[in-house]
């Protein structure tokens, strides 16, 4: 006997969330900021070491957390948080029950187990083996059991992600197409099945290598493979968070999609073109012939970074064409100005957007170059470039909408406005001003994963340019403001939701009813000329330092 | 909206307009540009990762080394009395990294080119020559051979760039470079 799902209408948006859809979209959001805070804590105790002058843990207890971080972080964090946004996308905003609740929970539980496992196991300091976990270095059996265990559960996630969009469609509970927010999932739904099948085909037999079962794992083939999940796992992110963009462009301002097509176009670039393209990970991996890395880095990457090229263009310039029909008109950038910049939904959005473009896509991309790679390849560099993407890019995001999320789902407001209103600076900027700092100092040289720039131990002497320390003091610095960014988010979201007043229905929003089919796309056919502008900023600063850091190449040892 | 299904029932036929259209056309002539800059570099450019790669066993490599030590040792450096090296130009040289160092120190001339190998005994390790900020990436198992020409001369250090467990950070060897006769 299946019980009636049970559903209430949201007296904010007027949206019907189903019970059992809810409590699923809580208990994973609410999982995944309790393993953001762990992990922000973490990654504290990492800057602080990697901060020259303050230098805080051991070297035992620094590759420790370090593991620790990337594990919660990277994967943790951003894999609970997207299946309370999978579930979102599909229950609610396609207004239906979500199928079989129940495997939510066994989802929900596995993850939580799996997590747990892994941790224990890092934290008992026999499994410091990094976020990649390269063999030959071996970590205890039940890391990687806790890894894997994890995957399943986000796999069923997936799988009930998917049944809810078949429920929806066989139960006619919206009209045509899903939305895009929607799609957006369901791209990023589509690249975790590949991801986990890539990370089950190489962690399972590592998992036997462990206990003894398997001799020998080669160990390039070992990366292509892991490199296969590790990298896709981040084009996850980067679906969703994008989802969000538009998710929020439409919450605040009513915006529609400058053109269905384009946008979904942008999307579907990323499951056709990014799997393979994990060999920009191998640039500069003995045994790999160029030809496998250009063609990989160059179709593989290249179409994939279109797409985001698209959605950095028409997520602004839907907002821009809401404005303007608003009445925005003033020269280029008045509908920019006047956007709500005090409101955290908005201003950890935009923010995101624009370090993820202007920092994490333009170096991404550079990196990924075949030889410049020569240049980039374990500096700290590559840890500048993902916190531009990962913790300025995705995370952001994902706390924007969920300054949207607790009145709506938890029916609380926020407490501590005021902070509330600061939050995103601190973080973004701090994690903007973090990952630019590491770039630098990446460019002179200094290494990722390493306890000690100054080598006080090692047999011979080597000193880093000065101005390399002083860039990771900076990059110290920032951290440390990002992490108060991070904790105030805690703190806030923490906070309302246990003792946030109850909201007062007033419908704030709009009610996203379908509007009347009148228009074409193309948002009524609004120009968007500040965006245009800022697209052009953004091309322009992108083939410039495309373009320094050949000539840096061309000053390098001659190599062939 | 986004978070409501399209307007068109067949969103496929929207007409598109004007300003996406024009940043695609520029996004993907982008694209294409940074597509033909990788092979354009292997024709005209002078830094280029060799694919020139063998399969070895480490006992072998490391009795290469070996050879290769006894062959052209000219002193000892550091607190480890690490070999030091001064192989002709032009030769065969090469480096060996284990948990945690590189061996030997090389002394090579500047202008000349070497075919160096790199492999490593035990776990993967990063070839990170700096301040020249060469980053290669070093296998157990794979003997891999890259021709380099050193530019500048002085000393360089050679930091392991890749994780390798609790003595990575004192994984520090040394190629020097001598200004040519």
């Amino acid at each position: 006997m299946v019980a009636k799902p049970v559903f209430r209408t949201c007296g904010f948006t007027g949206l019907k969330i189903h019970d059992e859809a809810e409590k699923l979209i809580k208990i994973n959001a609410v999982t995944a900021i309790v393993v953001l805070a762990l992990g922000g804590l973490f990654g504290l105790l990492v800057a602080l070491t990697r901060w020259p002058t303050v230098h805080l843990l051991p070297a035992d207890l620094f590759y420790l957390a370090l593991t620790a971080h990337g594990i919660d972080i990277l994967i943790v964090w951003c894999i609970f948080f997207e299946v309370a946004l999978m579930y979102f996308a599909s229950s609610i905003l396609l207004q239906t029950r979500i199928a079989t609740p129940k495997m939510g929970w066994v989802s929900y539980a596995l993850m939580v187990l799996g997590a747990a496992i892994t941790n224990w196991k890092v934290l008992e300091g026999n499994s410091s083996v990094m976020m990649t976990s390269y063999v030959p270095m071996q970590a205890d059996p039940l890391f990687y059991v806790g890894l894997i265990l994890f995957a399943v559960g986000a796999l069923i996630a997936c799988f009930i992600f998917l049944g809810t969009l078949v429920v929806a469609k066989a139960e006619k509970t919206y009209e045509g197409s899903i939305p895009l927010v929607t799609f957006g999932a369901l791209v990023a739904c589509i690249i975790a099945i590949y991801t986990i099948a890539s990370g089950a085909i190489i962690l399972i037999p590592t998992f036997l290598w462990s206990v003894g079962l398997i001799s020998h794992i080669d160990p390039l083939m070992y990366k292509v493979v892991w490199w296969g999940m590790g990298h896709s796992s981040q084009q996850i992110n980067v679906a969703a968070h994008i989802a969000v963009w538009y998710a929020i462009a439409a919450i605040l301002f009513g915006a529609k999609p400058l053109s269905e097509k384009v946008s979904r176009c942008a999307y579907l670039t990323y499951i056709f073109f990014l799997q393979i393209a994990s060999a920009h990970h191998l640039l500069v991996e003995p045994g790999l012939s160029s030809a496998y890395k250009i063609f990989n880095t160059s179709y593989g990457m290249y179409l994939a970074v279109l797409g985001s090229m698209i959605h950095g263009l028409t997520v602004p310039g839907c907002i821009e064409a809401a404005q303007r029909r608003k009445g925005f008109n003033n020269g280029m950038f008045e509908w920019l100005r006047k956007a709500p910049w005090g409101n955290p939904v908005f201003s950890g959005m935009f923010l995101s957007l624009i370090l993820f473009g202007f920092l994490g896509g333009i170096s991404g991309v550079t990196m990924g170059v075949e030889q410049i790679n020569i240049m980039i390849h374990n500096t700290i560099y590559v840890p500048g470039h993902f916190h531009a993407t990962v913790a300025a890019g995705t995370t952001l995001a994902f706390m924007a909408i969920t300054y949207f999320l607790v009145p709506v789902l938890f029916g609380r407001e926020l407490i501590l406005p005021g902070l509330a209103k600061l939050q995103p600076y601190l973080f973004g900027l701090g994690m903007g001003v973090f990952s630019l700092f590491m770039m630098g100092a990446g460019t002179l040289g200094v290494s990722r994963r390493h306890w000690d720039m100054a080598f006080s131990d090692a047999p011979h002497a080597f000193a880093h340019a000065p101005a390399a320390f002083l860039m990771m003091g900076i990059v110290g610095v920032a951290a440390v403001v990002a992490v108060v960014g991070g904790a105030l988010f805690v703190l806030v979201i923490v906070g309302s939701v246990l003792f946030g007043k109850p909201v007062v229905h007033a419908p704030a929003a709009p009610a996203p009813a379908p509007s009347p089919v009148a228009s074409y796309g193309n948002a009524e056919h609004v120009a968007v000329p500040g965006t245009f502008a800022l697209a052009l900023l953004f091309l322009t600063v992108f083939v410039l330092y495309y373009f320094v850091n050949w000539k840096y190449l061309a000053s390098t040892w001659i190599m062939s | 909206m986004s978070i409501t299904p399209p307007e068109q029932k067949v969103w496929f036929n929207e007409p598109v307009e004007k300003t996406e259209v024009i940043w695609v056309i520029i996004a993907l002539t982008w694209a294409l540009i940074m597509f033909a800059m990788m092979p354009l570099w292997h024709l005209k450019g002078t830094q280029n990762m060799s694919n020139e790669a063998y399969r070895i066993q480490p006992d072998v490599y490391q009795a290469r080394v070996d050879a290769f030590v006894e062959k052209f040792k000219v002193g000892e450096e550091g607190h480890a009395k690490t070999p030091v090296v001064r192989p002709p130009a032009g030769s065969d040289v090469y480096m060996m990294a284990r948990l945690w160092e590189w061996y030997p120190v090389l002394e090579l001339e500047k202008g000349k080119s070497y075919r160096l190998h790199l492999s490593s005994l035990d776990w993967q390790h990063g070839f990170s020559v700096q301040p020249a900020n060469i980053n290669l990436q070093v296998h157990p198992g794979i003997d891999e051979v890259v021709t380099i020409t050193p530019t500048d001369s002085g000393d360089f250090g050679i930091i392991c760039n890749e994780y390798c467990g609790i003595g990575h950070h004192t994984m520090l060897g040394k190629i020097r470079v001598v200004a040519g006769k």
